[in-house]
């Protein structure tokens, strides 16, 4: 069984994933942030893999991207830092990224790689579903990783109902179409969780974007196994003093009682 | 010279948007229901004979259209060969980007759209979105990188006096690449109400082939034009300048299956193409992904997107569309490059031996003309792209360090 599955057989609400850029804010910081947000109370470390040209995010996760090239960070590096997480972090991991520096690297050694080291799932925003059924999911799967597809409150039932089907780990439920670190309207966000609820998926369902604090984590988990933070973390990140204190304080605050 | 494949029909990607293996609509899913829905609905539209009828209105009455097919006696005489120039200059807003903005703003309107973003890189295209859409009520916001906004000013000051909004893209380069990233996400954050008008023939699927169906009224009018003249339908050249590909997907686009016309793509080459400071992306490019598309990209060995350099803002761009891509690989197209240098040249020479002040994008286009070992019976048509209004501060800067 996958990490990612025996997580949510034990936890199946308020599931907390917590994003962070490879590299940043130091080269060598990924296992420290990791490290400390499985400290802290992270349940997933969705670890995004830095590129020149995120379509998907918006200006904070862009900037840390920013940071983490000029770091030296690639795809090398970062399979070298990871090649020894298992021995602290236990936690599920998931790489999130986008598809040309992949391909770069070359996709069945990218899958390989990130299995052998102790990676989980992959989270990539601009694979669409069709070149995943043409060409790429036969290989994520082969290297027996998870794939997590996003939906929003604009995909139909019927394809919704696909990606779900195709999707293992948990199902990204984007909270609105927006790019990251976008601010919601929760209210309206409710009726698109609740219908999500309500269609008895295959997979739990984690909300992000627009997540950012207490209030926002608690209000979609009303409805749905726990939510995705980002933004927000990149930017306490970016002004704290040092990655444990900061990852200490912005945890208890979102996940206080 | 050129593997010309029979079989291949280079006008028609496949149905999921694939010319050889280039193309495809690589987005997230946010916006997936927007592209689907143009996906299936653009060639439908396009085929309205309604929809026909009031595009080739507004060419005709609004635009200017047909452009002249122009002879260029001295250009030709110099170079030794027939060479006539396909006066896109003459376009209302002075380029061809409006031949596509004229299409996609009705077409926004058929699709209840109430919006419009563009990027642009020259400006020309901003200028021809902003047109269409004061001309059409809409609201129109425009992205354009932050060094663009700089060297293209006049541009930028018509943008605003037809209403648009210019948004400063200030992320990586600040130039053409960057100003497509926050269009795409703006279009991401209000996927339901705006329509987002690409200017050239990049992006996901359909955009490539809807953009170059739009701007093929260009070799149209070429082979009617040409065939008044001569006889013959057929140039044995077409020469354009490439940025993302659009004037040369449109200049090509009649004559693509016919396998006896030399269709000649020029790209920016900046410094030099292996300065370190060029924009001539299939010399330095590989296959890859940008703006939602595969194809050839300028990118590190990391797959980091490049940032390119060239004088001429329209031609500032790692990337190149899809079908010019297939083109390239296939041998279809002859790919050439022209530096900032060549192309200062070019824009000061056709402008005295013509008497026609090119944009510098095109004068790019021009600077080949003397590699190209043309023969006096040869018969070329160069797609003269834009003219020069808004470069004219480059052009100053120019004759001041010459003075
Ligand atoms: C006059 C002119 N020519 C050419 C271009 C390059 O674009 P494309 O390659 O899409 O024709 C531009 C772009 O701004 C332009 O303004």
């Amino acid at each position: 069984m996958s990490r990612l599955t025996e997580l949510f057989e034990q936890k199946n609400t308020r599931v907390l994933n917590v994003y962070c850029t490879a590299g940043y804010p130091q080269l060598n910081s990924t296992l420290e942030v990791m490290e400390s947000l499985q400290k802290n109370g992270a349940d997933i470390i969705e670890l995004g893999m830095p590129y020149s040209d995120p379509l998907a995010d918006g200006e904070v996760i862009q900037s840390s991207s920013l940071v983490a090239l000029n770091n030296g960070m690639t795809i090398d590096t970062l399979f070298e830092q990871l090649a020894t997480m298992r021995t602290t972090i236990h936690i599920p991991v998931v790489l999130m990224g986008y598809m040309n520096p992949i391909l770069q690297y070359g996709f069945e050694d990218f899958c390989k790689k990130a299995k052998s080291v102790g990676v989980d799932g992959l989270i990539l925003p601009d694979l669409p579903l069709y070149e995943f059924e043409q060409v790429y999911g036969a290989t994520i799967k082969l290297n027996d990783l998870d794939f997590i597809f996003l939906v929003t409150p604009e995909t139909p039932e019927t394809r919704l109902r696909k990606l779900d089907s195709l999707s293992s780990g948990f199902l990204y439920a984007v909270s609105s179409s927006a790019t990251t670190g976008t601010d919601k309207d929760f209210s309206k966000v409710a009726v698109y969780l609740k219908r999500l609820k309500s269609m008895q998926l295959k997979n739990p369902f984690l909300v992000g974007f627009g997540i950012k604090d207490k209030a926002s984590f608690d209000a979609v988990n009303a409805f749905a196994n726990g939510a995705i933070i980002g933004s927000a973390y990149i930017q306490a990140l970016s002004k704290g003093k040092d990655v444990e204190t900061t990852t200490k304080t912005f945890l208890q605050g979102v996940l206080s009682n | 010279m050129h593997l010309f494949n029979e079989l291949t029909n280079y006008q028609q990607p496949s149905e999921e948007g694939y010319y050889g293996q280039y193309g495809g609509a690589y987005i997230p899913e946010m916006l997936y229901s927007n592209v689907e829905t143009l996906k299936h609905q653009y060639l439908q539209i396009m085929e309205d004979p309604a929809f026909k009828a009031e595009v080739a209105a507004l060419l005709k009455d609004y635009v200017g259209r047909p452009t002249p097919l122009f002879y260029a006696e001295r250009l030709s005489a110099e170079i030794g060969a027939k060479i006539y120039l396909k006066r896109e200059d003459l376009c209302h807003t002075g380029a061809h980007k409006i031949n596509n903005t004229i299409g996609q703003i009705i077409l926004a309107q058929r699709l209840g759209k109430k919006k419009i973003i563009a990027e642009t890189g020259a400006g020309q295209h901003g200028v021809a979105t902003a047109t269409v859409c004061a001309l059409k009520g809409m609201e129109c916001v425009v992205y354009m990188g932050e060094k663009d906004i700089e060297r293209q000013a006049p541009n930028v000051a018509r943008m605003k006096m037809l209403g648009a909004k210019v948004v400063p893209a200030v992320s990586g380069s600040k130039t053409l690449k960057d100003a497509t990233n926050e269009a795409i996400r703006a279009w991401i954050n209000e996927p339901d109400t705006t329509h987002y008008i690409i200017g050239s023939v990049v992006g996901p699927h359909p955009y490539p082939d809807m953009v170059a169906r739009f701007q093929s009224v260009i070799s149209a009018e070429m082979r009617t034009q040409l065939e008044a003249v001569t006889g013959s339908a057929l140039p044995t050249h077409v020469v354009a300048c490439v940025g993302g590909g659009s004037n040369a997907a449109g200049a090509f686009y009649h004559y693509l299956n016919e396998p006896t016309v030399e269709l000649v793509a020029v790209e920016a080459a900046g410094h030099g193409v292996h300065s370190g400071m060029s924009a001539a992306t299939t010399q330095l490019g590989s296959a890859g992904i940008l703006h939602g598309s595969k194809s050839i990209v300028m990118q590190t060995k990391d797959g980091q997107v490049v940032e390119p350099h060239s004088i001429s803002a329209g031609l500032d761009y790692p990337g190149i569309g899809p079908l010019h891509a297939f083109l390239y690989e296939s041998k279809r197209g002859t790919f050439m490059s022209a530096t900032d240098e060549d192309a200062l040249k070019w824009a000061f020479h056709l402008s005295e031996i013509e008497g026609i002040i090119p944009a510098l994008e095109t004068a790019h286009a021009f600077a080949v003309l003397p590699e190209m070992n043309l023969k006096p019976t040869d018969i070329v048509i160069v797609c003269l792209s834009g003219r020069g209004d808004k470069d004219l501060a480059t052009y100053m800067q120019a004759m001041d360090m010459k003075a």
